[in-house]
């Protein structure tokens, strides 16, 4: 099972409304993304929080139906 | 998590100044991620201990559960959470792997 752009976009959108996104397939294989997270809600967060806030946006997904997803966050 | 899978990933972080929990093994990787970051430590020079979760199937779902992330590698320097390969990737990158081995007083190489 693999995940498409629009997908992984929509869950992260849902949780975070005001997040820039861009995501990237990055061997065409729809199972390894990139994604670059822009978000005001990241502000004060610990990395590993704000990497947290888009794993739980994503429901489990990552690890499963999404096999690597790699994440950069910004404030 | 059953306490045994609980207290082995205790030890492992009590007992070892940087730990690695990682598909494979240092010198054979079963997995780009998790090559990535002992290849970092490898060229920093700094001892660090590889846990290959293959090898232990609840070690693999008990180290998610116990760091509360869902993805494998993981990093614990002196019993703290780092990150996974992104997070330590992009540290090293930015030099704030080095400071945080300073930090920490770990021996590295400059």
């Amino acid at each position: 099972m693999a995940m498409n752009i629009k997908e992984i976009e929509a869950l992260i959108k849902e949780a975070l409304p005001d997040a820039k996104i861009e995501i990237q397939d990055l061997a065409g294989d729809g199972n390894h993304y990139s994604a670059t997270v822009t978000s005001g809600e990241f502000s004060g967060k610990s990395r590993i929080e704000q990497h947290k806030m888009v794993y739980n946006s994503l429901r489990g997904k990552m690890g499963n139906e999404l096999h690597a997803l790699a994440i950069k966050t910004k404030e | 998590m059953d306490q045994q899978t609980k207290d082995l990933i205790s030890n492992e972080i009590a007992n070892n100044e940087i730990c690695l929990f990682m598909k494979g093994t240092p010198d054979a990787p079963q997995c780009g991620f998790s090559m990535a970051i002992a290849n970092m430590f490898k060229i920093l020079e700094v001892d660090f201990k590889g846990i290959n979760v293959l090898e232990n199937q609840s070690l693999r779902e008990g180290i998610k559960e116990f760091s509360d992330w869902p993805t494998i590698p993981q990093v614990y320097v002196k019993k703290e959470f780092i990150g996974g390969c992104d997070i330590v990737k992009e540290m090293y990158e930015n030099g704030e792997l080095k400071k945080l081995l300073e930090k920490k007083e770990i021996k590295f190489k400059k």
